[in-house]
């Protein structure tokens, strides 16, 4: 293997080897800031090469993987946002736990998998990617160990996890017995060639079972607000952004290859998802007390969005697609940011209590959280609402009137419980004990990737156009 | 780039407003003051030394431009906004001691997006102004509104976004099409205008538009956020939501929704006319139900938008060029209703009118510019109101004698609910024996100037109707109609048949429809 073989694959390289390190040092001696530091060196060599890579060149790694500008891009995004979580976390692990550095670890080898998934065109690589992801987020999950509802997140991730892993395997399994191959593009060409017997759209269905729970799409989103309230705040962000990034990445390249090829059975499951996953998630974030509740209502909501991109036509999908979950990683970050760094080393702030009169007590985190939240709302001057407004586009390109109305019903009905959030921040506190429910400081580090992530969101926001021509340049080539 | 400054000023005078306000609340507050005057002094010298201002590539993929451009009739509705907004920081001077910065910092910011609002000639652009506006409102209603603020805030924000939303759906609907035919994405209104398309689609685009300037303008049956965003809202909140919020709604109408889809319009008018009429009728039914003083204000601003929607609909240059009136008159005098009531409210903190009585011994000054300003609200002859009802009234007449003898009950209601201000409020008995300051140099002052607007329009509306009648007449380039200013007494044979009304009413609306080249 030469050199120039080595630089494609140091995405998944670099995090890979920096959690073998890690763990190294651990041995002779733990040092959480050299292990959050290394963490970020780490994940920054794996994006820096990306940078230098071709978009139009396809490089194809023993037919696992796949390198083109569309696998670049979901690389990059993926470690940048484990990045803003090694960022976000530090300050949090700090406050919370004893033995904060394994939590690096786990975190890079999800990275790690999650890239190896976004750019995978092959059943075995998906699998491993998403198996190196999921049996990380366990143990991420879990990582509070005192706390009985972070355990039970973990249970109950791990118990519904590995169901869904079984469908998948399964349904990959009836379409390998169907076809004789595991390669996307091979599969899409014997199908479309000769057509299949039951076995095929059965195995269609099955994975589509997997990943509905990976991408916490209703009716497969009952684990969704547990794991995500229990969770520490962190893990969450990672869990609702490179988790659900990578599944969609491949999804996506899934369905590119196999959409046409499969007809319109699939196209009408997907749509019912869709609309389930946005009124499940609207209508019972309505009756949240919890703000993580309510953002993980909210992410079942937002994945009801993103498979509007998916279904429309073939000429904005993948952009739509990757504007959208752009945004939604920023905003995602962002608003579970905040509530990291509010949290103090009692618990996390959860309750919509906590965030009573926020804004006078921290103006600067509340002014972070106000817009995340608007651009989940998808108010303009932020990258929500370009991501939104590509949605719209795709829709009304495609003529898919139903998702559109749906779109917009839904967009009113999650308003409601944004503007609760922020209606909460902005009112008076109430007279009570002195001790605030909320963490004091936040550390340099989270400020730091919040002011990141707040200048990003309003630029994307503001002036999306050169992101725009960088994702047609990459993404474009999808097929 | 004059135009761009009329929206920059005020935004970046919000910053440094907020900036500021921690070392001194008198320089915010006089930064506030002083930014709308400087942007209307720019739209003032644009509108006479016209101002044309090349469009700039914002997100060239999707033929997204920073385009703006000033006519007669962006011209009033900016130099109104920025009167307005002189006025609501004005007025705000002693009322509001809390969070000082981030008020004036939101009362920019609405200012500079509505101003962006009437300026824009992007439909890209516009909508995201229409949004814009909608988010320092909702923090004026919802800090520094009233005990139910928070319920009336997020309807509000509600209301307006789902319907903006269904506009946005419209937009990229007419862009789709656009590109199908012409071959060439933009949001360019003057290039989608004349977009052929079939009668259905343009049906459901404009009702797609129709919704959003509809909720906004209010009209029946979308107007129940109306009452409770005006009377919960802040002083200065609702003199910015009564002046010129449903002014952009009016305005999307009359540059947007019928002008971009002339048959559909055409074709929905009677429909939509008489919502209007019953929105003037209801809205005045409901007005003088209230004991809510405010309340009572805010219900008189869905009958009066009756009015317009009224006159956009009959679309003739007479109706139109009240309909404009009607729109400035009723932002200033409700906007001045509102002050007042803000300065009374100062005084005997509640807005209930049953605690209320015999207050002009106390404030005669209060009592009397109330009086003047119900007054204006009732349409009384030499007030701006009188001249744009009037003409609305003339106009509608012309197309639907019916629609417009009802609507003219409209104003005999205004004249119950107006008085019944007054004597409710200023006259009978001072039963809880009120005692207090009549108003001070700068309330005085304030009103003094809305009384002057108001006279100054009513008596001499000249100046307005010139200033945006030969727009008007562009936008009906097929009319043999005769601007107001032109009524001469001798009438020719052929322009008498012309107003008979059957005859009127298919010309005025062959005319619209002939422009949008609908099949």
């Amino acid at each position: 293997m030469s050199p120039s073989d080595i630089i494609p694959l140091l995405p998944i390289i670099a995090p890979a080897v920096t959690a073998v390190a890690i763990l190294l040092i651990i041995g002779s001696g733990r040092n959480h800031a050299l292990a959050a530091t290394l963490s970020l060196v780490g994940l920054a060599a794996g994006f820096v090469p990306l940078c230098g890579m071709s978009a139009t060149a396809s490089t194809r790694v023993a037919s696992l993987l796949t390198l083109d500008g569309y696998a670049l891009f979901f690389a990059g995004l993926i470690l940048a946002a484990s990045f803003v979580v090694v960022l976000l976390s530090h300050g949090y692990l700090q406050r919370r736990e004893r033995q904060p550095e394994e939590f690096y670890v786990l975190l890079l080898i999800a990275t790690a998998g999650a890239v190896v998934l976004a750019t995978s065109s092959h059943f075995v690589s998906f699998f491993l990617g998403l198996e190196a992801l999921t049996v990380s987020l366990y143990t991420l999950i879990a990582y509070e160990r005192q706390g009985r509802n972070s355990i039970e997140a973990g249970v109950k991730y791990l118990i519904l996890a590995a169901v869904s892993a079984a469908f998948l395997l399964f349904g990959m399994a009836l379409i390998y017995a169907e076809f004789g191959t595991m390669e996307f593009s091979r599969i899409a060409e014997a199908w479309s060639a000769h057509g299949g017997s039951l076995l095929a759209p059965a195995g269609m269905a099955m994975i589509i079972v997997g990943v509905g729970f990976k991408l916490a799409l209703a009716p497969f989103h009952m684990w969704t607000p547990d794991v995500y309230q229990g969770a520490p705040a962190p893990a969450t962000a990672f869990l609702a952004t490179v988790s659900k990034a990578a599944v969609f990445a491949v999804l996506l390249r899934y369905f590119a290859a196999l959409g046409a090829a499969e007809g319109g059975s699939l196209r009408i499951v997907l749509t019912l998802t869709a609309i389930l996953s946005m009124f499940t998630g609207n209508l019972l974030a309505l009756m949240q007390a919890s703000v993580k509740r309510i953002l993980a209502y909210s992410s079942i909501a937002h994945s009801g969005y993103l498979l509007i991109a998916l279904l429309a036509a073939r000429a904005y999908a993948p952009l739509a697609a990757s504007y959208y979950l752009l945004a939604y990683v920023v905003t995602t970050l962002g608003a579970w940011g905040v509530v990291a760094a509010l949290s103090n080393k009692d618990g996390d702030a959860d309750s919509l209590e906590d965030y009573r009169g926020l804004a006078w007590r921290r103006p600067w985190l509340s002014g972070v959280l106000t817009a995340m939240l608007f651009s989940l709302a998808g108010i303009p001057l932020t990258a929500g609402f370009v991501g939104k407004f590509y949605l719209l586009t795709a829709g009304v390109a495609g003529r898919m009137w139903l998702l559109v109305i749906m779109l917009v019903v839904n967009s009113a009905i999650g308003l409601y419980y944004y503007v609760r959030i922020i209606v909460a921040m902005y009112s008076q506190p109430r007279p009570g004990p002195a001790e605030p429910p909320t963490a004091a400081k936040s550390s340099p580090a989270a400020s730091m990737a919040l002011a990141g992530l707040l200048f990003v969101l309003i630029w994307f926001g503001v002036y999306p156009g050169p992101l725009i021509g960088l994702l047609q340049s990459l993404a474009g080539n999808l097929h | 780039m004059i135009l761009t400054w009329c929206i920059l000023i005020p935004f970046a005078a919000g910053v440094l407003a907020w900036l500021l306000a921690r070392r001194s609340a008198t320089a915010c507050r006089w930064i506030s003051l002083l930014a709308p005057a400087a942007s209307f002094g720019l739209a003032l010298w644009a509108g006479a030394h016209g101002a044309t201002q090349r469009p700039v590539p914002w997100i060239p993929d999707w033929g997204v431009s920073f385009s703006l451009a000033m006519d007669g009739v962006s011209l009033v509705m900016v130099l109104l906004t920025d009167f307005l907004s002189i006025l609501a920081v004005a007025a705000s001077w002693r009322g509001i001691q809390e969070r000082v910065g981030f008020f004036h910092f939101n009362l920019m910011w609405v200012t500079a997006a509505i101003t962006g609002g009437f300026l824009a000639m992007d439909l890209f652009l516009f909508y995201v102004f229409w949004e814009v506006m909608l988010v320092p409102l909702y923090f004026l209603i919802v800090l520094w509104g009233h005990e139910r603020r928070v319920y009336a805030a997020i309807k509000f924000f509600i209301f307006t976004q789902a319907s903006g939303l269904l506009m946005l759906v419209g937009i990229l609907g007419l862009y789709f099409i656009h590109a199908r035919v012409a071959g060439v994405y933009t949001f360019e209104y003057r290039e989608l205008l004349n977009t052929p398309m079939s009668s259905s689609a343009a049906l459901w685009l404009f009702l797609a538009f129709f919704a959003a300037f509809a909720v906004k303008l209010p009209a029946v049956p979308v107007h129940t956020w109306l009452p409770d965003a005006h009377s919960e809202a802040p002083t200065a909140g609702s003199v910015i939501l009564a002046g010129l919020v449903l002014k952009v709604g009016a305005y999307g109408l009359l540059r947007f929704a019928v002008p971009l889809f002339p048959g559909a319009a055409a074709a929905l008018s009677p429909y939509i006319m008489t919502l209007a009429v019953i929105g003037i009728l209801y809205g005045a039914l409901l007005a003088f139900g209230q004991r809510d003083l405010k309340r009572l204000v805010a219900y008189t601003s869905v009958s009066h938008m009756g009015f317009v929607l009224l006159g956009i609909f009959a679309w003739n240059a007479t109706a139109l060029n009240g309909v404009v009136a009607v729109m400035v008159a009723h932002g200033v005098s409700t906007g001045a209703l509102f002050i007042l009531v803000g300065q009374l409210y100062e005084r005997v903190h509640t807005h209930d009118m049953n605690r209320m009585g015999g207050l002009w011994e106390t404030a005669p000054r209060l009592g009397g510019f109330t009086l003047f300003f119900a007054l204006a609200s009732l349409g009384l002859p030499g007030t701006a109101n009188f001249v744009g009802e009037f003409l609305v009234l003339l106009g509608t007449y012309r197309v639907s004698i019916a629609l417009a003898a009802v609507g003219a009950l409209g104003l005999v209601a205004a004249v119950i609910y107006a008085l019944w201000i007054v004597q409710r409020v200023f006259h009978g008995p001072n039963r809880e024996r009120w005692r207090f300051s009549d108003l001070t140099p700068r309330e005085t002052a304030i009103a003094a100037v809305l009384v002057a607007a108001v006279l100054w329009l009513g008596l001499y509306p000249a100046t307005l109707l010139r200033t945006v009648g030969p727009t008007l007449q562009q936008s009906l380039p097929n009319q043999r109609e005769i601007s107001p200013l032109e009524l001469t007494p001798v009438e020719s044979k052929a322009q008498r048949l012309d107003r008979a009304p059957g005859v009127g009413r298919e010309r005025v609306m062959s005319a619209a429809a002939g422009r949008g080249g609908t099949p």
